[in-house]
């Protein structure tokens, strides 16, 4: 306190964004040096479209982790997301009214989901496992329990692999300008805005938000809505880029996105983080995947290795944070 | 218009098997402090939680500037009618900004988009009504002294200008310096005529602002009227329903031989080159400001936190304790400053709480760690009749227990076991004056049984009252002892205050 200095640095969650982005570029030249391929401009325009999935699930999760809940139902609506789509498009259905659809669903879970635990105060680890287990049945049963056929081409058809997947402007993929265009609108919500004071003032201290005036189960179903809206999107992608509804899509996706999420500065314990970050920690997981795959490394490595990883960037951030390293860095 | 700005009358509460409030009344004036005052239970938070719209009452009139209440009373409602409340717990948000918490639920925005100039601006604005000019609004409210925390509370309060402001026991967590700048800024509020409820268990501090009195017990008014016009005594009669003879009944017992002997001790930055004794037949009372290092310097005795350097010697045998299943094995245990964070699982029953620290005792004898069902209970009765714990039976949640009864229930944890050593931090914190005086008396109790008993307090008159020698400590040194039946709070403050780094600890701390 007594430090009036206030440094880019000492603002609350910038260092963890920092490190975060640190971590990005070093394992870029890590990869770089072990498979130069790694920075062909084609792998790296590839990369930023694979980063899209995660970095979508990350911002859902990241904001349900600001309120301190959170939202295991991620991987199932994304999958629901992606098998209502498909299967309605292979019904014939027009695409633009089959998105409307699927997205009407999705908001209904997440709207359930703010509900059960905003409303009904159901523990979110049982809520939205809960959820989970019932949107993933939906996945399967809207197509009789088989994945989807291929959707098909022409017209809007492939528009829509276009937007999502397929398609570019320059190096950038339209589904990368439409993930970062989803993100810049969360970041203005939850930094310049009343709802967004109200998700992080929820999750740093629920009744003194709740005796301040701020509707707890208003602001908690609004975050869980954005995070199935994250994971509306995210299925949306992932069907396109597969032609097809698969019901396993988006499995374990919930865990990448707390990953994405806590690589990136925010705490799972709620009331602190940055959106920024995200693009940090989803970028890792990526990175991580891509690199490894480049590297010849074997998928049963490749999950030790990431999972070794994941964990040594939040020690790193703790550590940091409680100032085992911290003295260290000041001095630097 | 009556000459109250606030009038309760007849007021009703029932919860589910409790009558909590009586027919009980109230009246507030403008411009005066009124202290509610009653022993925890009596119903001072509940009826406050009405006026201010948390709780509904079941019947009785209620009447804000001359406004009858029609109807229940939300906290909207209230807050639009000019009540605020300052809870017990403070309830900030920390990891938000100074301003973010002074406007939360009511933002300024402009087009949509939060206007932080603007509310900075403003959130400056009410804190330099209160004299408080050097804090930044910017700065999160988790790195502010909780003394700090509760000026911007009193500055949200403000902001939706609060006419009546009800503090629920504002001075509780607060050092000295902290409570005198609490004060001068009630009588700031005072000066522009808002009406104050004062809640507060330290009586002894209420000379300094308080202007009436209403004395509650059991859910029923007792008692109102002038503070000049009741003695401290007739006050505490009148909370506990008869008289208390002695506050701090210190008993004499002869002084014994040494037990712990504390070397040079160094733990971070708030103990530095600490050096005491406790004997046999002694309580030792550790008094200081908040943040003088009393609690860190127990802590890291404790083993709860690391020692830098420094000898610990029980019985003359050096001890290393490096966790506080060490120092628990050894003897020496704590009861720590935050009962419901740090002395108790809350959500455990009183049978768990109290087999917690001693389930190597009750597991003895078992090959496969099997708990002993005997000697558990054998355990809880001896704890429950020594201490006279009220309680429905074991089995209850510790956190349904009043303040005094956790205590009893964190004391109970340590007799189970042959304890050295009994620390205490802050013991009477936030509990009432009868169950002070029965803690009081188990101290007593421990110091007859040869048990060496340390208590940190940041109550003078509570330290002065039950030790038998107290050590002053400033800045993580120790700076003075003195003997409390021949010493004055003022020459305490001097040793307490003496930040310069030149205080010559070691030599006064083995003055005796």
């Amino acid at each position: 306190m007594e430090n009036k200095k206030r440094g880019f640095l000492s603002k609350p969650g910038v260092a963890s964004v920092v490190t975060a982005f640190v971590g990005v570029i070093v394992l870029m030249l890590i990869f770089w040096g072990m498979n130069p391929n790694f920075v062909r401009q084609n792998n790296l325009m590839s990369l930023a479209r694979s980063i899209c999935p995660y970095l979508l699930v990350g911002i859902g999760q990241g904001i349900v982790c600001i309120t301190g809940n959170i939202d295991l139902s991620i991987g199932s609506v994304l999958g629901m997301s992606a098998m209502i789509s498909a299967t309605l498009v292979c019904n014939g259905m027009n695409v633009i009214l089959a998105i409307i659809i699927d997205l009407i669903a999705c908001l209904a879970v997440g709207f359930s989901n703010g509900v059960l635990v905003g409303k009904f105060k159901l523990p979110p680890f049982i809520g939205t496992l809960g959820t989970m287990t019932i949107c993933r049945g939906i996945a399967q049963l809207v197509n009789n329990n088989y994945n989807t056929g291929d959707i098909g081409t022409g017209g809007l058809k492939d528009l829509f692999r276009d937007m999502f997947y397929y398609g570019r402007v320059g190096y950038l993929y339209y589904g990368v300008i439409i993930c970062l265009v989803i993100w810049a609108v969360f970041y203005y919500i939850m930094s310049y805005t009343a709802t967004g004071r109200h998700i992080y003032a929820i999750g740093s201290n629920v009744d003194a938000a709740r005796l301040s005036g701020v509707d707890v189960f208003k602001t908690t179903t609004i975050a869980y809505t954005i995070s199935a809206f994250c994971s509306f999107m995210a299925g949306l992608i992932t069907m396109a880029a597969a032609g097809m509804g698969s019901m396993q899509a988006g499995m374990s996706y919930e865990m990448y996105g707390v990953a994405a999420a806590v690589i990136g500065g925010i705490s799972t314990l709620g009331g602190s983080g940055l959106l920024v970050g995200v693009i940090a920690g989803a970028s890792v997981w990526a990175i991580l995947q891509n690199g490894l795959t480049l590297a010849n490394v074997p998928v049963a490595m490749r999950n030790i290795i990431i999972g070794i990883i994941v964990v040594a960037c939040v020690l790193f951030d703790i550590m940091r944070r409680s100032g085992v390293i911290g003295a260290k860095k000041k001095a630097a | 218009m009556s000459e109250y700005v606030v009038t309760m009358e007849h007021v009703t509460k029932t919860f589910p098997g409790v009558k909590a409030l009586d027919d009980v009344q109230l009246h507030l004036k403008a411009g005066r402090v009124m202290a509610l005052l009653g022993e925890n239970g009596a119903g001072k938070s509940t009826l406050m939680k009405i006026l201010s719209g948390v709780y509904t009452r079941d019947s009785g009139e209620i009447t804000i500037f001359g406004k009858k209440i029609e109807g229940d009373l939300n906290t909207k409602q209230a807050q639009a009618l000019g009540v605020a409340i300052i809870h017990q717990e403070l309830n900030m948000c920390q990891h938000l900004s100074v301003a973010a918490n002074m406007f939360l639920g009511r933002e300024i925005t402009k087009g949509g988009r939060l206007d932080n100039v603007e509310m900075n601006r403003q959130a400056v604005e009410e804190l330099a009504k209160l004299g408080i000019h050097d804090l930044d609004p910017d700065e999160a409210v988790g790195n502010l002294t909780v003394g700090r925390q509760q000026m911007v509370e009193i500055a949200k309060a403000l902001l939706i200008n609060a006419k009546v402001l009800v503090m629920d026991e504002p001075s509780s967590a607060l050092s000295n310096a902290e409570i005198t700048e609490m004060f001068r800024i009630v009588r700031e509020l005072k000066a522009m005529g808002t009406a104050i409820v004062y809640i507060s268990h330290r009586l002894q501090e209420l000379h300094h602002i308080v202007d009436d009195v209403t004395i509650m017990r059991d859910g029923k008014y007792i008692t109102e009227g002038k503070f000049e016009d009741f003695t401290m005594d007739q006050i505490i009669a009148n909370m506990v329903g008869h008289e208390v003879k002695n506050q701090f009944p210190r008993e004499t017992v002869e002084k014994g031989k040494k037990i712990l002997e504390v070397k040079h001790l160094n733990a971070g930055k708030l103990v530095k080159d600490v050096s005491f004794d406790v004997y046999e037949g002694e309580v030792l009372g550790f008094s200081g400001l908040v943040g003088a290092g009393r609690t860190e310097t127990m802590r890291a005795i404790f083993g709860a936190d690391p020692k830098d350097s420094g000898e610990i010697l029980l019985d003359g045998k050096p001890l290393e304790i490096h966790s506080p299943g060490a120092a628990i094995r050894q003897g020496i245990v704590l009861a720590p400053e935050d009962r419901k964070k740090e002395g108790l699982c809350t959500k455990l029953s009183i049978r768990d709480n109290i087999a917690l620290p001693n389930l190597d005792i009750i597991t003895l004898g078992s090959p496969t760690g099997k708990i002993n069902r005997q000697t558990e209970n054998e355990m809880i009765e001896k704890g429950k009749s020594s201490l006279t714990i009220k309680m429905a039976d074991a089995e209850v949640e510790a956190a349904s227990l009043s303040g005094g009864n956790q205590q009893k229930v964190v004391v109970a944890k340590w007799l189970a076991r042959q304890s050295r050593v009994i620390i205490f931090d802050e013991p009477t914190r936030g509990i009432d004056v009868a169950a002070k005086v029965e803690i009081y008396d188990i101290i007593n109790e421990l110091k007859k049984q040869g048990v060496g008993v340390v208590i940190v307090s940041s109550e003078l008159p509570e330290v002065m009252g039950i030790s038998d020698r107290i050590i002053v400590m400033c800045n993580g040194r120790i700076t003075g002892e003195v003997d409390p039946r021949n010493t004055t709070e003022e020459e305490i403050m001097t040793y307490a205050t003496q930040f310069g780094d030149h205080a010559a600890p070691a030599s006064l701390s083995l003055a005796s």
